[in-house]
């Protein structure tokens, strides 16, 4: 058993290792990439970022409706249902936004990243761009993973929007609270502090998830079976890297 | 051009590489594994320029494994590949590249990126490595896709394309940089009689008219020998013969007779190595009794 803890310990290591190196060289080709091959980025972000809208949208409204619900049920036994617009803003910019953007763009953009890559991978195209000299890392990685990255924060905030329209809507419309209240309480109480980690959070969680897209998409084994491995991984993985790197961030903050 | 039969497999060929100034790649003493599988051991052959040359033999004996290493996409075990008088181990990343953009390679299916049309398949390494205007690309693309018969297919797109049409545009897209060395990877298989004959005569022809050295892996005796100048028959992990194409359908050797003329049995047995039938069938006699 303990030869089983240390083989596996010893795989996680080599392979964190080598998506370490991996992320090195995304980096190394990213100004290049944006100089030569804007084009390819402002594609990704299209690709990654505007598909990923109405997903984001549909979902933003229920998780604000559902903050809103709690929010005011909760609110009302201590008469304060007025801040209502606190309660919900606080957990949508600084923690549910951030979070549950990431999760949905792992499920709908880094699913779609993983197996076009792996794809590209299974039918030679990644070694036809080596055969013709061109590096498919600045070709294909590198354009996914900026796509991705720039995708992520425009995409909570988003979320996070519609977020607080949706708790408006259950708070303000429905359960009949004020909407100076509910608008003004928010004001007053949120700096720039709170915006500011949520910024944070969704801009490391874009790197993460998009990361771990291209990664597992590019180290794919090149078969139905394995690119279709690869695109589970990159849903399971990048769930658990997100509330991990989450915790380490707000422990860091606070 | 005359070369010297390499005889029949093993003996003389072993521990020998020849350094003709007309060698554009050597393979020299050359050992790969995958894993703790053996590909090649101690692999030597050379490729003379201007040739179009066969490397042929059984499925699973590493051909295409050998044009891997002839491009660096994989790296030897031990020995060295020289392409042009250059080790290309011994290249920088860069220097690799700069080496690749003399190759051209014919993927077993194509391998054409599927986002892109017909055309913007065969002009991407042409934008990728050249500052030309978009009017000489565009004529550019088109001489070598109507050098295919696929100009009237610019438009289409990957999907919209039949396997041999496929093999075409990547063909097309092999030579835009017009390269020095043209690497067939399985060219013919899974292609009808007409896609076939059109093939083979698309790579005779290109090699003839641009002069390109030309290395042609299949295990397709026939239409290989239609346009090989020499032939590698490679078996077991190393070159089991190697000649003109009427050199190896004469020769003695058991297994090139049977590669060459496609018996079902000989050298490479029929059965998989498997216990004895009857053995595993109905049991050992002593577990009967």
């Amino acid at each position: 058993m303990f030869r089983d803890i240390y083989v596996t310990f010893y795989q996680f290591l080599s392979t964190f290792g080598a998506m370490c190196l991996f992320f090195l060289r995304l980096l190394q080709h990213t100004p290049g990439v944006l100089v030569k091959r804007f084009g390819l980025v402002s594609y990704q972000i299209y690709n990654a970022g505007a598909l990923s809208i109405v997903i984001i949208m549909v979902s933003g409204l229920f998780v604000g409706g559902v903050l809103g619900l709690q929010a005011y049920s909760n609110l009302e036994r201590f008469n304060a249902e007025d801040t209502t617009g606190i309660f919900a803003g606080f957990a949508l910019i600084k923690e549910i936004g951030p979070v549950i953007t990431a999760l949905l763009f792992a499920g709908r953009a880094g699913t779609a990243l993983a197996s076009e890559i792996g794809l590209m991978k299974a039918t030679d195209q990644l070694s036809a761009m080596e055969m013709m000299a061109i590096n498919p890392l600045s070709y294909v990685a590198v354009p996914r993973f900026l796509g991705g990255v720039i995708s992520m924060p425009l995409l909570t905030a988003v979320f996070t929007t519609v977020g607080l329209l949706g708790a408006h809507l259950v708070a303000v419309e429905l359960l009949g609270v004020d909407v100076g209240a509910y608008w003004q309480q928010l004001q007053s109480a949120l700096d720039m502090e709170d915006v500011r980690e949520g910024i944070i959070k969704s801009v490391v969680f874009g790197v993460v998830a998009s990361l771990l897209a291209v990664w597992e998409g590019y180290n794919s084994i090149p078969t139905a079976e394995g690119v279709g491995r690869a695109t589970t991984r990159t849903v399971v993985i990048t769930a658990i890297a997100v509330l991990v790197f989450d915790f380490m961030i707000t422990a860091w903050i606070l | 051009m005359l070369r010297a039969p390499r005889g029949d497999r093993l003996g003389p060929l072993r521990n020998r590489s020849r350094t003709l100034p007309d060698n554009l790649i050597e393979v020299r003493d050359v050992d790969f594994s995958r894993g703790d599988r053996p590909i090649f051991s101690n692999l030597n052959l050379t490729i003379e320029r201007g040739d179009v040359t066969a490397i042929m033999g059984p499925s699973g004996t590493g051909k295409t494994t050998l044009l891997q290493l002839i491009t660096r996409q994989l790296s030897p075990d031990r020995g060295q590949i020289i392409v042009d008088g250059v080790d290309i181990a011994t290249l920088s990343q860069s220097e690799l590249y700069e080496l690749r953009k003399r190759f051209g390679v014919l993927f077993q299916h194509g391998a054409l990126l599927t986002d892109m049309s017909v055309f913007e398949n065969v002009a991407f390494p042409i934008r990728e490595h050249t500052r030309l205007p978009n009017s000489l690309v565009r004529q550019v693309v088109l001489t070598k896709l109507h050098a295919v018969g696929l100009r009237g297919a610019a438009d289409l797109m990957p999907a919209q394309l039949s396997g041999g049409m496929a093999r075409r545009v990547a063909l097309a897209r092999a030579i835009a940089m017009d390269p020095d060395i043209l690497l067939y990877d399985e060219p013919f298989v899974g292609l009808d009689p007409i896609s076939m004959g059109v093939i083979v005569k698309l790579v005779g022809e290109i090699s003839d008219a641009l002069d390109i050295t030309s290395i042609v892996v299949s295990h397709d005796v026939h239409d290989v020998s239609a346009v090989a100048d020499y032939c590698y028959v490679i078996a077991d992990g190393d070159v089991a013969a190697a000649g003109t194409p009427a050199e190896l359908k004469a020769a003695s050797s058991e297994l090139v007779n049977q590669f060459m003329h496609g018996l079902p049995d000989g050298p490479v047995g029929f059965h998989y190595d498997a216990p004895d039938y009857h053995e595993q069938l109905l049991g050992k006699r002593s577990e009967r009794a």
